[in-house]
Protein backbone atom coordinates (compact mmCIF):
# COMPACT_ATOMS: atom_id res chain seq x y z
CA UNK A 1 0.00 0.00 0.00
CA UNK A 2 1.83 3.26 -0.67
CA UNK A 3 -0.21 5.16 2.03
CA UNK A 4 2.17 4.31 4.96
CA UNK A 5 4.68 7.12 4.17
CA UNK A 6 4.00 9.54 7.03
CA UNK A 7 3.30 12.81 4.17
CA UNK A 8 0.45 10.84 3.25
CA UNK A 9 -1.18 11.59 6.83
CA UNK A 10 -1.93 14.91 6.07
CA UNK A 11 -3.28 14.58 1.93
CA UNK A 12 -4.89 17.34 -0.28
CA UNK A 13 -5.68 14.18 -1.74
CA UNK A 14 -8.88 11.58 -0.98
CA UNK A 15 -8.89 9.29 1.13
CA UNK A 16 -7.32 5.97 0.19
CA UNK A 17 -9.15 3.21 -0.04
CA UNK A 18 -8.99 1.57 3.58
CA UNK A 19 -10.58 4.20 5.17
CA UNK A 20 -13.67 3.52 3.41
CA UNK A 21 -13.78 -0.17 4.08
CA UNK A 22 -16.18 -1.46 6.70
CA UNK A 23 -14.81 -1.99 10.64
CA UNK A 24 -15.30 -0.52 13.91
CA UNK A 25 -11.67 -1.71 15.23
CA UNK A 26 -9.21 1.37 15.35
CA UNK A 27 -6.18 -1.06 15.86
CA UNK A 28 -6.94 -3.05 12.35
CA UNK A 29 -7.46 0.22 10.46
CA UNK A 30 -4.05 1.15 11.53
CA UNK A 31 -2.78 -2.41 10.58
CA UNK A 32 -3.85 -2.05 7.16
CA UNK A 33 -3.35 2.14 6.51
CA UNK A 34 -0.33 3.23 8.80
CA UNK A 35 1.14 0.07 10.54
CA UNK A 36 4.25 1.87 11.76
CA UNK A 37 1.73 3.73 14.21
CA UNK A 38 0.92 0.45 16.11
CA UNK A 39 2.99 -0.39 19.26
CA UNK A 40 4.23 -3.74 18.11
CA UNK A 41 5.83 -1.94 15.13
CA UNK A 42 9.37 -1.55 17.22
CA UNK A 43 12.23 -3.66 16.39
CA UNK A 44 14.03 -4.93 19.04
CA UNK A 45 18.32 -5.53 18.25
CA UNK A 46 18.76 -9.05 19.13
CA UNK A 47 20.85 -9.48 22.51
CA UNK A 48 20.87 -6.53 23.55
CA UNK A 49 19.01 -5.38 26.71
CA UNK A 50 17.65 -2.16 26.56
CA UNK A 51 17.08 0.28 29.42
CA UNK A 52 14.19 1.88 29.58
CA UNK A 53 12.07 3.65 32.55
CA UNK A 54 9.59 0.67 34.49
CA UNK A 55 6.51 1.38 36.04
CA UNK A 56 5.91 -0.13 39.73
CA UNK A 57 3.16 -1.00 41.58
CA UNK A 58 -0.82 -0.78 40.95
CA UNK A 59 -3.58 -2.10 43.04
CA UNK A 60 -7.35 -2.40 42.28
CA UNK A 61 -9.87 -3.78 44.42
CA UNK A 62 -14.02 -3.55 44.49
CA UNK A 63 -15.96 -1.90 46.51
CA UNK A 64 -20.09 -2.12 47.12
CA UNK A 65 -21.23 -0.13 43.92
CA UNK A 66 -18.00 0.35 42.01
CA UNK A 67 -14.07 -0.02 41.63
CA UNK A 68 -10.70 2.07 42.40
CA UNK A 69 -7.69 1.79 41.43
CA UNK A 70 -4.82 3.11 42.14
CA UNK A 71 -1.00 3.34 41.50
CA UNK A 72 2.32 5.03 43.00
CA UNK A 73 3.94 7.48 41.14
CA UNK A 74 7.48 6.07 40.40
CA UNK A 75 9.46 5.08 37.68
CA UNK A 76 12.52 3.20 38.21
CA UNK A 77 15.46 2.30 35.33
CA UNK A 78 17.48 -0.14 36.98
CA UNK A 79 17.99 1.12 40.77
CA UNK A 80 17.86 4.80 39.67
CA UNK A 81 14.63 6.82 39.98
CA UNK A 82 13.67 7.65 36.69
CA UNK A 83 10.05 9.65 37.61
CA UNK A 84 9.03 10.72 40.96
CA UNK A 85 5.55 11.56 39.36
CA UNK A 86 4.96 9.63 36.76
CA UNK A 87 1.05 8.49 36.29
CA UNK A 88 0.36 4.88 35.66
CA UNK A 89 -3.54 4.73 36.06
CA UNK A 90 -5.06 6.23 33.25
CA UNK A 91 -9.21 6.24 32.34
CA UNK A 92 -9.50 4.76 29.01
CA UNK A 93 -13.54 5.62 28.67
CA UNK A 94 -16.58 6.52 30.54
CA UNK A 95 -16.25 2.85 32.83
CA UNK A 96 -13.06 1.97 32.48
CA UNK A 97 -9.13 2.77 33.51
CA UNK A 98 -6.17 0.88 33.32
CA UNK A 99 -3.19 0.79 35.24
CA UNK A 100 0.07 -0.06 34.18
CA UNK A 101 3.16 -1.85 35.22
CA UNK A 102 6.32 -2.59 33.37
CA UNK A 103 8.22 -0.28 30.82
CA UNK A 104 6.57 2.50 30.87
CA UNK A 105 6.59 3.86 26.95
CA UNK A 106 5.58 1.27 25.58
CA UNK A 107 2.89 0.53 28.06
CA UNK A 108 1.59 4.36 27.45
CA UNK A 109 1.71 3.67 24.12
CA UNK A 110 -0.75 1.10 24.39
CA UNK A 111 -3.05 2.50 26.85
CA UNK A 112 -3.54 5.79 24.33
CA UNK A 113 -4.32 2.98 21.60
CA UNK A 114 -6.55 1.47 23.86
CA UNK A 115 -8.48 4.31 24.54
CA UNK A 116 -8.33 6.01 21.33
CA UNK A 117 -10.23 2.16 19.95
CA UNK A 118 -12.86 2.18 22.66
CA UNK A 119 -13.79 5.57 21.52
CA UNK A 120 -13.57 4.64 18.11
CA UNK A 121 -15.81 1.48 18.28
CA UNK A 122 -17.94 3.74 20.01
CA UNK A 123 -18.27 6.44 17.65
CA UNK A 124 -18.63 3.66 14.70
CA UNK A 125 -21.04 1.67 16.20
CA UNK A 126 -23.22 4.06 18.33
CA UNK A 127 -23.01 1.46 21.29
CA UNK A 128 -19.76 0.69 23.26
CA UNK A 129 -18.07 -2.53 23.74
CA UNK A 130 -19.22 -4.79 26.59
CA UNK A 131 -16.67 -5.25 29.67
CA UNK A 132 -15.93 -8.27 28.84
CA UNK A 133 -15.20 -7.15 25.01
CA UNK A 134 -12.53 -3.93 26.15
CA UNK A 135 -11.08 -6.98 28.41
CA UNK A 136 -10.28 -8.83 25.18
CA UNK A 137 -9.18 -5.99 23.17
CA UNK A 138 -6.47 -5.01 26.09
CA UNK A 139 -5.75 -8.74 25.68
CA UNK A 140 -5.15 -8.79 22.39
CA UNK A 141 -2.81 -5.40 22.06
CA UNK A 142 -0.70 -6.87 25.30
CA UNK A 143 -0.78 -10.48 23.17
CA UNK A 144 0.80 -8.00 20.26
CA UNK A 145 3.98 -6.88 22.67
CA UNK A 146 5.32 -10.19 23.15
CA UNK A 147 8.35 -9.92 21.30
CA UNK A 148 8.93 -6.94 23.20
CA UNK A 149 8.54 -8.77 26.40
CA UNK A 150 11.08 -11.35 25.43
CA UNK A 151 13.67 -8.70 24.64
CA UNK A 152 12.69 -7.67 28.65
CA UNK A 153 10.47 -4.69 27.99
CA UNK A 154 7.05 -6.77 29.20
CA UNK A 155 4.41 -4.40 30.04
CA UNK A 156 1.35 -5.59 32.39
CA UNK A 157 -1.69 -3.77 32.78
CA UNK A 158 -4.22 -4.01 35.09
CA UNK A 159 -8.14 -3.35 34.25
CA UNK A 160 -11.06 -2.03 35.98
CA UNK A 161 -13.94 -1.28 35.02
CA UNK A 162 -17.64 -0.94 36.04
CA UNK A 163 -20.48 -2.99 34.24
CA UNK A 164 -23.92 -0.95 33.44
CA UNK A 165 -25.20 -4.33 32.62
CA UNK A 166 -24.61 -6.54 35.47
CA UNK A 167 -27.85 -7.80 37.42
CA UNK A 168 -26.85 -6.74 41.17
CA UNK A 169 -25.27 -3.06 40.75
CA UNK A 170 -23.26 -3.14 43.77
CA UNK A 171 -20.95 -6.10 42.44
CA UNK A 172 -20.97 -4.19 39.02
CA UNK A 173 -16.81 -3.08 39.45
CA UNK A 174 -14.87 -5.23 38.06
CA UNK A 175 -10.80 -6.27 37.72
CA UNK A 176 -9.47 -8.40 35.08
CA UNK A 177 -5.25 -8.65 34.67
CA UNK A 178 -3.15 -9.80 32.61
CA UNK A 179 0.08 -11.76 31.81
CA UNK A 180 2.90 -10.92 29.51
CA UNK A 181 1.22 -13.40 27.06
CA UNK A 182 -2.35 -11.61 26.61
CA UNK A 183 -3.98 -14.00 29.15
CA UNK A 184 -6.36 -12.78 30.83
CA UNK A 185 -7.80 -13.49 34.12
CA UNK A 186 -10.92 -12.21 36.08
CA UNK A 187 -10.30 -11.67 39.76
CA UNK A 188 -13.26 -13.04 41.46
CA UNK A 189 -11.90 -12.18 45.08
CA UNK A 190 -12.04 -8.43 44.17
CA UNK A 191 -8.63 -6.86 44.62
CA UNK A 192 -5.52 -7.58 42.70
CA UNK A 193 -2.18 -5.75 42.26
CA UNK A 194 0.37 -6.08 39.29
CA UNK A 195 4.12 -4.58 39.57
CA UNK A 196 7.30 -5.16 41.40
CA UNK A 197 5.64 -4.56 44.46
CA UNK A 198 2.65 -6.32 43.81
CA UNK A 199 3.45 -9.19 46.19
CA UNK A 200 3.16 -6.78 49.32
CA UNK A 201 0.64 -4.93 48.28
CA UNK A 202 -1.36 -7.86 47.81
CA UNK A 203 -0.61 -9.07 51.26
CA UNK A 204 -1.98 -5.93 52.63
CA UNK A 205 -5.55 -6.09 50.40
CA UNK A 206 -6.01 -10.05 51.73
CA UNK A 207 -6.24 -8.43 55.26
CA UNK A 208 -7.62 -5.14 54.86
CA UNK A 209 -10.62 -6.00 51.63
CA UNK A 210 -14.10 -5.56 52.48
CA UNK A 211 -16.16 -5.81 50.01
CA UNK A 212 -18.77 -4.19 52.15
CA UNK A 213 -17.04 -1.16 52.01
CA UNK A 214 -17.81 2.57 50.77
CA UNK A 215 -15.82 4.40 47.72
CA UNK A 216 -14.09 6.64 50.50
CA UNK A 217 -12.97 3.52 52.56
CA UNK A 218 -11.90 1.48 49.52
CA UNK A 219 -9.72 4.66 47.97
CA UNK A 220 -7.99 4.29 51.88
CA UNK A 221 -7.22 0.37 51.17
CA UNK A 222 -5.44 1.21 48.06
CA UNK A 223 -3.62 3.74 49.51
CA UNK A 224 -2.42 1.55 52.60
CA UNK A 225 -1.58 -1.32 50.22
CA UNK A 226 0.50 1.17 48.04
CA UNK A 227 2.42 2.30 51.53
CA UNK A 228 2.71 -1.37 52.53
CA UNK A 229 4.28 -2.30 48.39
CA UNK A 230 6.53 0.94 49.07
CA UNK A 231 7.36 -0.39 52.50
CA UNK A 232 9.27 -3.07 51.75
CA UNK A 233 9.75 -3.03 47.50
CA UNK A 234 12.82 -0.15 46.64
CA UNK A 235 11.06 0.24 43.10
CA UNK A 236 7.56 1.60 44.45
CA UNK A 237 7.40 5.25 45.04
CA UNK A 238 5.35 5.88 48.40
CA UNK A 239 3.59 8.81 49.59
CA UNK A 240 5.97 11.74 49.30
CA UNK A 241 5.23 14.66 51.36
CA UNK A 242 7.73 16.98 51.05
CA UNK A 243 7.19 17.09 47.05
CA UNK A 244 3.33 16.59 47.49
CA UNK A 245 3.21 13.53 45.48
CA UNK A 246 0.64 11.08 46.06
CA UNK A 247 -0.96 8.33 44.22
CA UNK A 248 -2.93 8.46 41.68
CA UNK A 249 -6.54 7.23 42.60
CA UNK A 250 -9.46 6.15 40.23
CA UNK A 251 -12.96 4.94 41.57
CA UNK A 252 -15.67 3.97 39.12
CA UNK A 253 -19.53 3.80 39.67
CA UNK A 254 -22.55 3.75 38.13
CA UNK A 255 -23.41 7.52 38.79
CA UNK A 256 -20.21 9.11 38.28
CA UNK A 257 -18.25 6.77 35.85
CA UNK A 258 -14.43 6.58 35.96
CA UNK A 259 -12.80 9.71 37.75
CA UNK A 260 -9.96 10.68 39.18
CA UNK A 261 -9.99 11.36 42.87
CA UNK A 262 -8.90 14.78 43.25
CA UNK A 263 -5.84 15.35 44.46
CA UNK A 264 -6.21 17.35 48.09
CA UNK A 265 -8.62 14.51 48.89
CA UNK A 266 -5.94 11.43 48.24
CA UNK A 267 -3.52 14.19 50.19
CA UNK A 268 -5.52 13.96 53.08
CA UNK A 269 -5.60 9.97 52.76
CA UNK A 270 -2.35 9.61 52.21
CA UNK A 271 -1.14 11.70 55.12
CA UNK A 272 -3.42 10.62 57.39
CA UNK A 273 -2.14 6.83 56.58
CA UNK A 274 1.77 7.83 57.24
CA UNK A 275 0.38 9.81 60.18
CA UNK A 276 -1.49 6.41 61.36
CA UNK A 277 1.73 4.19 60.61
CA UNK A 278 3.86 6.76 62.89
CA UNK A 279 2.38 5.12 65.85
CA UNK A 280 1.88 1.80 64.84
CA UNK A 281 4.54 1.18 62.10
CA UNK A 282 3.34 -1.92 60.05
CA UNK A 283 0.05 -0.87 59.88
CA UNK B 1 -15.99 -3.64 -31.40
CA UNK B 2 -18.98 -1.32 -30.74
CA UNK B 3 -18.04 2.23 -30.96
CA UNK B 4 -19.28 4.16 -27.80
CA UNK B 5 -21.51 6.49 -28.21
CA UNK B 6 -20.05 10.12 -27.72
CA UNK B 7 -20.92 12.40 -25.05
CA UNK B 8 -19.59 15.58 -24.56
CA UNK B 9 -17.84 16.06 -20.48
CA UNK B 10 -20.59 18.63 -20.29
CA UNK B 11 -22.95 16.38 -20.94
CA UNK B 12 -21.48 13.69 -18.58
CA UNK B 13 -20.94 16.20 -15.63
CA UNK B 14 -24.61 17.60 -16.61
CA UNK B 15 -26.15 14.19 -16.23
CA UNK B 16 -24.39 13.21 -13.22
CA UNK B 17 -25.54 16.02 -11.06
CA UNK B 18 -28.58 15.54 -12.21
CA UNK B 19 -29.02 12.20 -10.84
CA UNK B 20 -26.96 13.13 -7.80
CA UNK B 21 -29.56 15.94 -7.41
CA UNK B 22 -32.67 13.76 -7.91
CA UNK B 23 -31.38 11.15 -5.44
CA UNK B 24 -30.88 13.51 -2.46
CA UNK B 25 -34.00 15.39 -3.12
CA UNK B 26 -35.72 12.40 -2.21
CA UNK B 27 -34.88 11.68 1.17
CA UNK B 28 -35.75 14.25 4.36
CA UNK B 29 -33.93 17.13 4.76
CA UNK B 30 -31.55 18.52 7.90
CA UNK B 31 -30.75 21.88 9.44
CA UNK B 32 -27.30 22.52 11.61
CA UNK B 33 -27.43 26.01 13.04
CA UNK B 34 -25.28 27.84 15.21
CA UNK B 35 -26.68 28.76 18.72
CA UNK B 36 -25.52 30.64 21.90
CA UNK B 37 -23.48 27.53 23.18
CA UNK B 38 -22.60 25.60 20.13
CA UNK B 39 -24.24 24.23 16.95
CA UNK B 40 -27.27 22.47 16.82
CA UNK B 41 -28.12 19.50 14.47
CA UNK B 42 -31.93 18.50 13.80
CA UNK B 43 -32.95 16.11 11.54
CA UNK B 44 -36.17 14.66 9.96
CA UNK B 45 -35.45 11.16 10.44
CA UNK B 46 -37.81 8.23 11.47
CA UNK B 47 -35.29 5.52 12.48
CA UNK B 48 -33.56 6.30 16.15
CA UNK B 49 -31.08 4.14 14.95
CA UNK B 50 -29.86 5.08 11.76
CA UNK B 51 -28.46 8.45 12.45
CA UNK B 52 -28.32 11.36 10.01
CA UNK B 53 -26.19 13.34 12.51
CA UNK B 54 -23.04 12.18 14.68
CA UNK B 55 -19.58 12.96 16.47
CA UNK B 56 -16.40 12.50 14.45
CA UNK B 57 -14.25 13.88 16.74
CA UNK B 58 -13.98 15.71 20.25
CA UNK B 59 -15.68 19.16 18.86
CA UNK B 60 -16.41 17.79 15.30
CA UNK B 61 -19.99 16.72 14.35
CA UNK B 62 -21.03 15.81 11.17
CA UNK B 63 -24.71 15.45 9.38
CA UNK B 64 -25.58 14.24 6.13
CA UNK B 65 -28.49 13.30 3.90
CA UNK B 66 -29.12 11.59 0.41
CA UNK B 67 -28.28 7.72 0.47
CA UNK B 68 -27.72 6.41 4.01
CA UNK B 69 -24.89 3.64 2.90
CA UNK B 70 -22.97 6.16 0.94
CA UNK B 71 -23.05 9.24 4.10
CA UNK B 72 -22.05 6.19 6.61
CA UNK B 73 -18.83 5.26 4.33
CA UNK B 74 -18.03 8.76 4.94
CA UNK B 75 -19.43 9.46 8.13
CA UNK B 76 -17.25 6.54 9.47
CA UNK B 77 -14.07 7.44 7.08
CA UNK B 78 -13.96 10.47 8.63
CA UNK B 79 -13.94 9.14 12.19
CA UNK B 80 -10.95 7.08 11.07
CA UNK B 81 -9.49 10.21 9.54
CA UNK B 82 -9.58 12.04 12.68
CA UNK B 83 -8.54 9.22 14.99
CA UNK B 84 -5.83 8.71 13.54
CA UNK B 85 -4.87 12.43 12.62
CA UNK B 86 -5.63 12.74 16.46
CA UNK B 87 -3.86 9.28 17.82
CA UNK B 88 -0.57 10.39 15.66
CA UNK B 89 -0.52 13.82 16.88
CA UNK B 90 -2.55 15.77 19.48
CA UNK B 91 -6.15 16.21 19.52
CA UNK B 92 -6.15 19.72 19.41
CA UNK B 93 -4.62 19.31 16.04
CA UNK B 94 -7.75 17.57 14.84
CA UNK B 95 -9.90 20.71 12.90
CA UNK B 96 -12.96 20.21 11.12
CA UNK B 97 -11.18 22.50 8.27
CA UNK B 98 -8.85 19.65 7.33
CA UNK B 99 -11.59 17.08 7.40
CA UNK B 100 -14.31 19.26 5.42
CA UNK B 101 -11.40 19.41 2.79
CA UNK B 102 -10.54 15.35 2.82
CA UNK B 103 -14.68 15.04 2.21
CA UNK B 104 -14.54 17.82 -0.42
CA UNK B 105 -11.63 15.55 -2.38
CA UNK B 106 -13.43 12.41 -2.11
CA UNK B 107 -16.60 13.38 -3.16
CA UNK B 108 -14.96 15.72 -6.16
CA UNK B 109 -12.72 12.41 -7.23
CA UNK B 110 -15.80 9.73 -6.84
CA UNK B 111 -17.69 12.45 -8.65
CA UNK B 112 -15.31 13.07 -11.86
CA UNK B 113 -13.76 9.99 -11.83
CA UNK B 114 -16.72 7.26 -11.57
CA UNK B 115 -19.70 6.31 -13.22
CA UNK B 116 -22.43 7.08 -9.88
CA UNK B 117 -21.85 9.92 -8.28
CA UNK B 118 -22.25 9.75 -4.52
CA UNK B 119 -25.65 11.09 -3.70
CA UNK B 120 -24.95 12.44 -0.44
CA UNK B 121 -25.13 15.84 0.53
CA UNK B 122 -22.72 16.53 4.14
CA UNK B 123 -22.38 19.08 6.52
CA UNK B 124 -19.16 19.42 8.58
CA UNK B 125 -19.25 21.40 11.62
CA UNK B 126 -16.99 22.22 14.42
CA UNK B 127 -17.53 24.18 18.00
CA UNK B 128 -14.78 26.46 18.86
CA UNK B 129 -13.84 28.22 21.92
CA UNK B 130 -15.55 31.58 21.36
CA UNK B 131 -18.77 31.64 19.21
CA UNK B 132 -16.73 33.57 16.83
CA UNK B 133 -14.67 30.17 15.94
CA UNK B 134 -17.90 28.21 15.20
CA UNK B 135 -17.45 26.81 11.81
CA UNK B 136 -20.06 25.02 9.60
CA UNK B 137 -18.74 23.57 6.00
CA UNK B 138 -21.64 22.44 3.52
CA UNK B 139 -19.99 20.10 1.11
CA UNK B 140 -21.74 18.73 -2.18
CA UNK B 141 -21.70 15.32 -3.91
CA UNK B 142 -19.39 17.05 -6.88
CA UNK B 143 -16.78 18.08 -4.14
CA UNK B 144 -17.68 21.62 -3.83
CA UNK B 145 -17.03 23.63 -0.14
CA UNK B 146 -18.99 25.86 1.17
CA UNK B 147 -18.24 28.08 4.60
CA UNK B 148 -21.64 29.30 6.33
CA UNK B 149 -21.74 31.34 8.38
CA UNK B 150 -24.76 30.86 10.30
CA UNK B 151 -27.15 27.63 8.90
CA UNK B 152 -27.01 24.82 6.36
CA UNK B 153 -29.96 23.14 5.20
CA UNK B 154 -29.91 19.74 3.35
CA UNK B 155 -32.28 17.38 1.84
CA UNK B 156 -34.63 17.15 -0.49
CA UNK B 157 -37.21 20.18 0.53
CA UNK B 158 -34.14 22.34 1.25
CA UNK B 159 -35.92 25.64 -0.34
CA UNK B 160 -39.26 25.78 1.51
CA UNK B 161 -36.53 24.76 4.77
CA UNK B 162 -34.12 27.24 4.27
CA UNK B 163 -36.70 30.07 3.18
CA UNK B 164 -38.69 29.65 6.83
CA UNK B 165 -35.66 29.14 8.64
CA UNK B 166 -34.19 32.75 7.01
CA UNK B 167 -37.47 34.30 8.59
CA UNK B 168 -36.81 33.14 12.21
CA UNK B 169 -33.33 32.64 12.58
CA UNK B 170 -31.44 34.95 14.75
CA UNK B 171 -27.74 34.93 15.88
CA UNK B 172 -26.95 33.39 19.86
CA UNK B 173 -30.70 31.98 20.17
CA UNK B 174 -30.47 29.69 23.43
CA UNK B 175 -30.78 26.00 22.81
CA UNK B 176 -34.56 25.57 23.18
CA UNK B 177 -35.75 28.55 20.84
CA UNK B 178 -32.92 27.30 18.42
CA UNK B 179 -34.67 23.71 18.44
CA UNK B 180 -38.17 25.22 17.67
CA UNK B 181 -37.33 27.60 15.23
CA UNK B 182 -35.21 24.39 13.37
CA UNK B 183 -38.13 21.85 14.28
CA UNK B 184 -40.47 24.58 12.56
CA UNK B 185 -38.55 25.16 9.48
CA UNK B 186 -38.08 21.24 9.17
CA UNK B 187 -41.62 21.23 9.35
CA UNK B 188 -42.10 24.15 6.32
CA UNK B 189 -40.61 21.45 4.03
CA UNK B 190 -41.60 18.15 5.05
CA UNK B 191 -44.08 15.92 3.44
CA UNK B 192 -45.30 15.03 6.61
CA UNK B 193 -46.66 17.90 7.73
CA UNK B 194 -49.77 20.33 6.64
CA UNK B 195 -52.50 18.95 4.02
CA UNK B 196 -54.65 17.54 7.37
CA UNK B 197 -51.55 16.40 8.88
CA UNK B 198 -50.20 18.26 12.43
CA UNK B 199 -48.25 21.58 11.52
CA UNK B 200 -45.07 20.39 13.03
CA UNK B 201 -43.08 17.08 12.99
CA UNK B 202 -43.26 15.21 16.20
CA UNK B 203 -40.52 13.94 18.63
CA UNK B 204 -40.35 10.48 17.10
CA UNK B 205 -39.35 11.80 13.46
CA UNK B 206 -36.64 14.15 14.73
CA UNK B 207 -33.31 13.37 15.61
CA UNK B 208 -31.62 16.27 18.08
CA UNK B 209 -28.23 16.66 19.26
CA UNK B 210 -26.10 19.58 20.00
CA UNK B 211 -22.31 20.34 20.09
CA UNK B 212 -21.55 22.20 23.26
CA UNK B 213 -19.04 24.64 23.60
CA UNK B 214 -18.89 24.40 27.46
CA UNK B 215 -18.66 20.43 27.82
CA UNK B 216 -15.24 19.39 28.30
CA UNK B 217 -13.28 17.26 25.34
CA UNK B 218 -15.93 15.60 23.72
CA UNK B 219 -18.84 18.03 22.75
CA UNK B 220 -21.20 16.27 21.21
CA UNK B 221 -24.27 15.29 22.77
CA UNK B 222 -27.78 13.74 21.76
CA UNK B 223 -30.64 15.03 23.23
CA UNK B 224 -33.08 12.05 23.59
CA UNK B 225 -36.81 10.76 25.16
CA UNK B 226 -37.56 13.18 27.87
CA UNK B 227 -34.80 15.24 27.85
CA UNK B 228 -36.06 16.92 24.67
CA UNK B 229 -39.56 16.98 24.81
CA UNK B 230 -39.70 20.17 27.18
CA UNK B 231 -37.68 21.94 23.98
CA UNK B 232 -39.94 20.55 21.94
CA UNK B 233 -42.80 22.54 23.59
CA UNK B 234 -44.81 25.20 21.41
CA UNK B 235 -45.35 27.62 23.88
CA UNK B 236 -43.20 27.27 26.81
CA UNK B 237 -45.43 27.63 30.53
CA UNK B 238 -45.05 31.51 30.95
CA UNK B 239 -42.87 30.93 35.01
CA UNK B 240 -40.16 28.69 32.94
CA UNK B 241 -39.13 31.81 31.21
CA UNK B 242 -36.17 33.17 32.70
CA UNK B 243 -35.65 30.57 35.07
CA UNK B 244 -33.32 28.40 34.77
CA UNK B 245 -32.64 26.08 31.76
CA UNK B 246 -34.59 22.46 31.73
CA UNK B 247 -32.41 19.29 32.65
CA UNK B 248 -31.44 18.23 29.06
CA UNK B 249 -29.20 15.04 29.56
CA UNK B 250 -28.12 13.01 32.42
CA UNK B 251 -24.32 14.39 32.09
CA UNK B 252 -21.87 12.02 31.33
CA UNK B 253 -18.59 11.96 33.11
CA UNK B 254 -15.89 14.20 32.39
CA UNK B 255 -13.06 12.15 30.11
CA UNK B 256 -9.96 11.88 31.61
CA UNK B 257 -7.50 14.75 31.31
CA UNK B 258 -5.53 12.18 28.82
Amino acid sequence: MDHSSTGNYYPAASLSPAYLRPGSSFADFLRAEAPELLPSARRYPEGAAVQAPHGTTIVALTFKGGVVIAGDRRATMGNTIAQRDMKKVFITDDYSAVGIAGTAGIAIEIVRLFAVDLRHYEKIEGVSLSLDGKANRLSAMIKGNLDAAMAGLAVVPLFAGFDPEATDPDRAGRIVSYDVTGGRYEESLGYQAVGSGSLFAKSALKKLYDPDADAEAAVRTAIEALYDAADDDTGTGGPDIVRKIYPVVVTITAAEGAVHVPEDRTAALAEAVVAARRSSPTG
Amino acid sequence: MTMPLYASPEQILRDRSEYARKGIARGRSVVVLRYADGVLFVAENPSSTLHKVSEIYDRIGFAAVGRYSEFENLRQAGIRFADIRGYQNDPRDVTGRSLANVYAQTLGSVFSEQIKPLEVEICVAEVGRTPEHDTLYRLTYDGSIVEEPQYVVMGGQADATAAALKDAYTEGLPLAEAVRVAVKALSAGSTSTGNGKPDLLDQAKLEVAVLERDRPHRAFRRILGTALTPLLAVSPPAEAEGEEKPVTDVDLPPNDEK
